[in-house]
């Protein structure tokens, strides 16, 4: 009933403006000439708007800078992230460069070449040197960023195996993450969703001697300084394993074991100390302070205070709670990291219980 | 029928064209043959899926905006999913993955190829209809029918379909994953193979007309840059739709005949499922190699349109000609492999994510090397500031910005990062979605008079739709790539359960408000558009003074377009403001045009474009 009156007072209201443009159209004189085609006092008021909406850009993007560049990631916390986050600030600049410049270019343009009645317009149909010169700068600007890209892209990517990276699996499912750890062995045990039963959530193959000592977790640890080979499976439909603060992320894919590997290098203490945290940080609190007097106005429980934590969040829709699947990592020294995993159970301790 | 008329009129063209028919009113405006009919069928089609489209993202504008807060507005449109205001999870996702692919292929491939294809390509290239106007008719009655099945599908008890867009199995395949992968997800893949044999009826035609039915003279270097897009556009679809039904008909069968293309080692609802072998990741290379180049048959057609009235209205030839026609060319033949750069952490071969990475950064180039001609082309021009004008330009201004945010995520190194975050739906929305929207709006303002027979639409209204729409349209993208580089993932129902992105609530807000801005607005243009339909002030035959063959032809539509002979063609269709040899005046005096089927004046240089 409710749909219908809307719609209705949709009709209605749609109507009711047609009938008094009718009336305001009945009403006015019948203009000489093409009332709608451009006028050349329209030529000029567009032509200063064109000039009025390039400011808008420029305004829009230092306002955005201004208001919203504290809301971006802090400092990468892992080695390569460096690499990537300068590429990205190299990028960053070409391409502001070329904005600022096209924009400024299209829309003056615009302006002072907005016609009038007695403006004639040069024939200019081609020039070869023109389009040689802006068909080889873009050649020459791409191929740097292309090289410097590539680069990065094989360096992340080829894990070299004489780094002895510690081995971690990734674990994804609708809608948590495990990790699963290798032991003194630092070898996982193979693992098939057929083999799912019981507290075997992961499907680690009993038989496996080297899954014996696996440690499987909710919460991943990380120990500074030292490479990571992060394994990744999926037991039902595609997720991504998103961790923005290290600068990584692969897909997980049920049928295949993706990787990614990485290296962190600031503990999750130090980077709560990172300048752009703490202030963040500070102002979320303030946010979340605002919403809590809203909320227990109207009795409900106000919000916990927020404290920063590395998470890893999953980045490929999954399903209803795509939204809220995520698993805190922790990064921190060598011996708080051995610590740690020393009280975690073994597979083997599980699986006998 | 047609075809046998066409072959009479471009053998003989002193021959009377006498092939009218009695016309009843399911001849002339349901069943039509007629390409202009068509035409407009296309695009009204398209404009209502386009508020079907753009009223969702109103939605869950909304809901990420105040996701706390309960809109009445829910319950009335989404019902059981909307119940006491609130969103439900589940529909946010179909939202989403409708308004993505109704938006994609509804509005911006149908819309706007099917439309000014089937509007341009006969008026232009001078031919009385295309090639075969009996598969025409059936290529707008399937996506018709597409439409409508899309359509029903979001009245299926357990939702439409909710995987994305991409609609990457298994969530797709699998109901147990998400209840939209249960019959939304079937009626969604039978719309959308419907569409594909629409697409690709289509496309033959075009591709056949533009081959063979040009009229005497009308070489291919003379044809407008209209024609070539649509030319190329109708191309790229021939080579790669095709893919995409075959993923389509293989995740129909992985979903009902128990086959495995797309998946294996899969545990769900508890219990293992009998797929074994199949990767997720050949369905991505295998949506992608149409799904790419699909964002090229949306922006072409546009590119091909902004090219046109961008002359027209500088009263100035376009600026590289030929660069033009090479740059379209090449963006064709680098869109067929360039597809892996949205796969680059799907876990294929990082070797391949290198190839994929050099190949998207390529087609960089014919992009620059398109808007600096764009740009050159206002040089010095005597710029026609109508509606159609300022649509043009904006959208070398989003296409610009959109494009240029395109080298970060070409880039596999940097693309890792920022991979399915806002970042990448500021930049795709910027360059295909607005660009191409500005496109669509800038043609229909400037061949309106040609649709419906020499109405114009009104000039102020035009004018106030453009500036909230080019204002709101920044207003919305621009901001979403900081919310895209804060490291927040797309297709999040709401990022409450992150206190790390709470002070992303005020960027939302801020790109809502201006969202419900510039839809608001298109209820400016939509009146416009109906109104000028019976309403329209009669303009002149050719009122923007253009030198194509579709202002040669009769105001009134009638079946073939020319009441006499089909004109001949002497000279390229960018002779605006072109001098006599003495350079005192223009080459007809006092008026700064040459139509396309004048012949060469004794008073002129042959140029060679």
């Amino acid at each position: 009933m409710t749909a219908f009156l809307v719609v209705l007072v949709i009709i209605l209201f749609g109507i009711s403006v047609w009938q008094m443009s009718r009336i305001f159209q009945l009403a006015q004189k019948k203009p000489i000439n093409h009332p709608e085609i451009a006028s050349d006092k329209d030529n000029n008021v567009q032509g200063y708007l064109m000039m009025g909406f390039l400011a808008f850009i420029y305004i829009l993007a230092i306002v955005s800078f201004w208001l919203w560049s504290d809301t971006l990631l802090p400092e990468s916390a892992s080695e390569h992230g460096q690499e990537i986050d300068n590429l990205m600030l190299i990028s960053m600049i070409v391409i502001f460069a070329a904005g600022i410049l096209t924009q400024w270019l299209l829309h003056y343009f615009a302006f002072i070449y907005r016609g009038n009645k007695t403006r004639r317009a040069t024939f200019y149909a081609d020039n070869d040197k023109l389009e040689f010169i802006w068909t080889i700068i873009p050649v020459i600007v791409l191929a740097g960023l292309i090289i410097y890209g590539l680069f990065t892209w094989t360096d992340i990517m080829n894990v070299d195996k004489d780094d002895d990276p510690l081995v971690v699996e990734l674990y994804a499912s609708q809608f948590n993450w495990k990790a699963r750890y290798g032991g003194n062995d630092n070898t996982l045990g193979n693992a098939n969703v057929r083999l799912i039963e019981g507290v075997n959530q992961l499907g680690v193959d009993p038989a496996d001697p080297n899954g014996q000592d696996d440690k499987i977790v909710t919460e991943l640890h990380l120990p500074v300084g030292r490479k990571v080979l992060i394994k990744m499976r999926s037991q039902d439909v595609l997720h991504s394993a998103y961790m923005p603060h290290f600068r990584a992320q692969m897909n997980c894919v049920p049928g295949m074991i993706t990787q990614f590997a990485f290296t962190p290098t600031i503990t999750t203490e130090e980077m709560r100390m990172n300048d752009h945290i703490i202030e963040k940080v500070a102002n979320i609190n303030r946010i979340r302070q605002e919403k809590s007097k809203d909320l227990i106005a109207n009795g409900e429980a106000a919000l916990e205070p927020y404290e920063f934590d590395y998470v890893v969040i999953c980045n490929k829709i999954c399903g209803i709670s795509h939204y809220n699947m995520q698993m805190k990592i922790v990064v921190e020294s060598e011996e708080d990291y051995k610590a740690w995993l020393a009280e975690q159970p073994t597979l083997a301790e599980q699986l006998s219980k | 029928m047609s075809a046998h008329a066409q072959v009479h009129g471009v053998e003989d063209h002193h021959d009377d064209h006498g092939h009218h028919h009695k016309e009843t009113f399911v001849t002339k405006y349901i069943f039509s043959q007629d390409h202009k009919m068509i035409s407009k069928q296309y695009l009204i089609t398209g404009l209502f899926m386009g508020i079907v489209g753009i009223l969702m993202s109103l939605l869950f504008r909304l809901q990420l905006a105040w996701p706390d807060h309960k809109f009445t507005i829910y319950e009335v449109f989404l019902g059981k999913w909307g119940a006491e205001g609130v969103m439900d999870p589940s529909v946010y996702l179909a939202l989403v993955t409708i308004h993505g692919t109704i938006m994609v292929f509804f509005v911006l491939t149908a819309g706007l190829s099917g439309t000014f294809s089937n509007l341009l390509i006969p008026l232009q290239i001078g031919a009385r209809d295309m090639a075969s106007g009996f598969l025409n008719m059936v290529s707008y009655w399937l996506f018709f029918l597409s439409s409508i099945i899309m359509l029903f599908s979001l009245f299926v008890e357990a939702g439409p379909a909710s995987a994305g867009w991409t609609i990457y199995p298994p969530l797709s395949a699998l109901p147990q994953a998400i209840p939209g992968s249960g019959a939304g997800m079937t009626l969604w893949l039978i719309s959308i193979a419907i569409f594909i044999a629409s697409s690709l009826l289509g496309s033959l035609n075009y591709i056949v007309t533009v081959i063979n039915l040009r009229t005497k003279g009308m070489s291919m270097t003379r044809l407008p840059l209209t024609i070539w897009a649509f030319f190329v556009t109708a191309i790229i679809g021939v080579v790669s739709f095709p893919v995409l039904l075959s993923a389509a008909l293989m995740l129909i069968m992985d979903r009902s005949f128990g086959t495995s293309f797309f998946l294996s080692d899969i545990y769900i609802a508890g219990e293992v499922l009998h797929h074994q072998g199949g990767s997720p990741v050949l369905f991505e290379h295998l949506f992608w190699f149409l799904g790419h180049p699909e964002v090229y048959i949306v922006i072409l057609p546009a590119m091909g349109i902004v090219s046109e009235i961008m002359a027209t209205n500088s009263r100035k030839p376009i600026f590289g000609y030929r660069a033009m026609v090479a740059s379209i060319l090449a963006i064709a033949f680098l869109s067929t492999i360039v597809w892996g750069h949205h796969m680059f952490i799907s876990g294929m071969n990082p070797f391949l994510g290198s190839v994929f990475t050099f190949t998207t950064l390529l087609i960089a180039i014919p992009s620059a090397v398109k808007a600096f001609n764009w740009i050159t082309t206002l040089w010095k021009g005597n710029l026609q500031m109508n509606p159609a004008m300022l649509f043009s330009i904006a959208f070398v201004s989003t296409f610009i910005t959109g494009g240029l945010t395109g080298i970060i995520l070409g880039d596999s190194a940097l693309d890792i990062n920022v991979h399915d975050t806002y970042f990448v739906v500021a930049h795709f929305h910027l360059v295909m979605g607005i660009s191409a929207l500005y496109g669509l709006l800038a043609g229909v303002y400037h061949w309106f008079p040609k649709m419906f027979e020499g109405r114009l639409m009104s000039k102020k209204l035009g004018y106030i739709h453009f500036w909230i729409t080019s204002i709101g349209a920044y207003g919305i993208f621009f901001p979403m790539h900081f919310v895209g580089m804060a490291g927040l993932p797309r297709r999040y129902y709401t990022n409450t359960a992150f206190p790390y992105f709470d002070d992303l609530a005020d960027i939302n807000v801020v790109m809502t408000v201006f969202a419900i801005i510039t839809i608001a607005v298109q209820v400016v243009f939509l009146y416009n558009f109906f109104y000028s339909i019976f309403y329209g002030k009669m303009g002149p035959k050719n009122p923007w003074n253009a030198t194509t063959l579709e202002w040669t032809t009769e105001t009134k539509h009638i079946h073939g377009n020319w009441d006499g002979p089909i004109p001949h063609v002497y000279r390229w269709s960018y002779d605006y403001s072109k001098l006599n040899k003495d350079e005192t005046d223009y080459v007809i005096p006092g008026q700064d045009f040459i139509p396309q089927n004048v012949p060469l004046q004794d008073n002129e240089d042959e140029l060679d474009h």
